[in-house]
């Protein structure tokens, strides 16, 4: 199957965006912040979507609005966290502004608006460009790198944020900074898994390796294990199977994941 | 629609209701306002808008699986969004309680997993089922008599299910320990509160779409949360809201040729923003 190229760059973007999901995702999940990521994701469909309508690139707009949605909800909480009432009426708002602009296309374009929502709404990882995937992988790198790079402070700020700032860690830049990956990982990914379907490659493979170690750096790596294989699986899974859209497969592989960890772990609970 | 605005206002009133479509609309969209804004205050107070959100996004796998085992849509959406709420029942997801983030994995990964399989049941029923934008963002045009009967039906169940149970529910909403303390069915509260909240969520989507079940369900009870903290006036004012934010998007989109989804969630917002103000109107005036 790796003889096709379409295949090659799904498997180059997908190993990538699986990466930094499950990096990034773990932090979400430490901070409770899936929420946030979840409304971010929906978003990012409106961003694609006014992208289609003012002419530009679709990743211009994808980047564009999640980046200034992040930095809204940033500067509507202390601590860089909104309170989830408020994520909720603004982004009920922001989809209400993406019907409009749904109607406003159909009714400019020359159709052909229903295959793009659904592109944007559960992706199309099968349809990337070599160039595309090749700046996919990069900028998902990219961000699983920072991500890395500042995981002691970031950490420390979310555990406990009184002994983070008596340490001098700028705990409100660092949630605004987190804000701000998670809008760009959220941006990127919405190409290969879609805006809909993005929020279990940040919250299944994170949520699992949670459950299954406290110790955080063997937790990140076992979230973005299990996000690659997910990715991986659910890629070889759609190939095989014609009918089974890749999106739906690498979620519900992640999600299966999840549930046999959470299964699991409950059980011992209750023999402990 | 393709009608206009016309300078006698009392001809344009009598026009809204000219249509059998548009009566259906108004009935409808007033049995789910009621509904939203009083459960809706609810989850807000008990900070469960994530799980509420997922319910409310479980409603396009109902719709696509029953389209693609040929039963009826709302049947679809009851029972998948029952579904998910007993799945997250021992996961309500409210803030800032202990181990929210795990709770949240589980509300996240039940949300992700419908609608991976709602993704799944649309391509393999191709075809079957049209209008997946109106499955998201719903239609006030197509509502039949029988939907609103079946709205006001279950909407009065749940509004008295809510009614009965109103001081356990708030006790264990505003203090879980005390309400425990007290002998109160602590678990049986949570997961029939998150089943209320499951059929409201299915009978507002099948009104505003999946993704905006949120402008009604959330702002008004936000909004009103935000002017006071009394339960009466706060019910009742959530309700009042949520009222006129459907009665005026639905006037304004009979007259527009753009969807109806847009003006009910930016009056939405709108109101929201504007009991903020209005509460720091007063406490900076106080």
């Amino acid at each position: 199957m790796f003889a096709h190229v379409f295949v090659r760059n799904a498997y180059l973007a997908g190993t990538f965006i699986a990466l930094a999901c499950g990096v990034v995702g773990w932090f979400v999940v430490l901070r409770g912040q899936l929420f946030a990521g979840d409304a971010l994701t929906h978003v990012a469909f409106v961003g694609a979507i006014g992208a289609a309508v003012l002419g530009f690139d679709e990743l211009v707009g994808l980047f564009v609005l999640t980046l200034a949605v992040a930095a809204g909800m940033a500067a509507l909480g202390r601590r860089g966290q909104a309170d989830d009432a408020a994520i909720g009426i603004v982004f009920a708002w922001i989809l209400g502004v993406g019907v409009l602009l749904l109607a406003i296309l159909a009714t400019s374009a020359s159709g052909g608006t229903g295959v793009a929502a659904a592109n944007t709404l559960f992706g199309s990882i099968y349809s990337l460009t070599a160039s595309g995937s090749r700046l996919a992988a990069a900028i998902a790198l990219a961000t699983a790198l920072t991500v890395l790079i500042g995981s002691r402070p970031l950490l420390l700020a979310s555990l406990d944020t009184d002994v983070a700032s008596a340490r001098g860690i700028p705990v409100r830049a660092l949630g605004i900074g987190f804000l701000a990956l998670l809008a760009v990982v959220t941006a990127e990914s919405t190409q290969a898994v879609g805006a809909l379907l993005m929020l279990g490659l940040l919250a299944a493979p994170a949520g699992a390796a949670q459950r299954l170690t406290a110790n955080p750096y063997r937790g990140l790596v076992l979230s973005a294990l299990l996000a690659v294989l997910a990715m991986w699986g659910g890629l070889a899974l759609s190939y095989q199977i014609g009918s089974l859209p890749p999106s739906s497969a690498v979620i519900g592989l992640a999600g299966a994941a999840y549930a046999v960890v959470a299964l699991r772990t409950r059980h011992g609970r209750r023999q402990a | 629609m393709t009608t206009t605005l016309s300078p006698d206002p009392l001809a344009d009133l009598r026009a809204l209701f000219t249509y059998p479509f548009m009566v259906n609309a108004l009935e409808a969209g007033t049995i789910v306002a009621v509904l939203a804004a009083a459960v809706g205050w609810y989850m807000v107070l008990r900070r469960q808008t994530f799980a509420g959100h997922t319910l409310s996004v479980m409603a396009f796998p109902g719709a696509a699986g029953a389209a693609l085992a040929g039963l009826p849509t709302a049947l679809g959406y009851y029972v998948a969004c029952a579904g998910a709420a007993l799945l997250m029942r021992r996961a309500g997801g409210r803030q800032f309680r202990r181990g929210y983030g795990t709770e949240t994995a589980t509300i996240a990964t039940v949300q992700a997993m419908g609608l991976a399989a709602g993704y799944l049941f649309l391509s393999l029923g191709h075809g079957v089922l049209g209008g997946t934008e109106t499955l998201l963002f719903g239609t006030f045009l197509g509502v039949s008599r029988n939907q609103v009967l079946t709205l006001l039906i279950i909407a009065a169940a749940a509004l008295i299910l809510i009614a009965t149970a109103t001081r356990p529910l708030l006790l264990e909403t505003i203090d879980p320990e005390a309400a425990t303390a007290r002998g109160l069915p602590v678990a049986l509260l949570d997961t029939g509160f998150l089943l209320v909240l499951a059929a409201a969520v299915a009978a507002t989507s099948q009104i505003t779409g999946a993704l905006l079940v949120f402008a009604l369900l959330v702002a008004p009870a936000a909004a009103a949360q935000q002017l006071t903290m009394r339960p009466g006036a706060g019910l009742l004012l959530s309700v009042a809201f949520a009222l006129a934010i459907v009665w005026l998007g639905l006037g304004i989109a009979y007259f527009s040729i753009y969807p109806v989804g847009f003006y009910v969630t930016s009056i939405a917002f709108a109101v929201y923003l504007a009991a903020r103000f209005a509460r720091v109107a007063t406490t900076r005036l106080a």
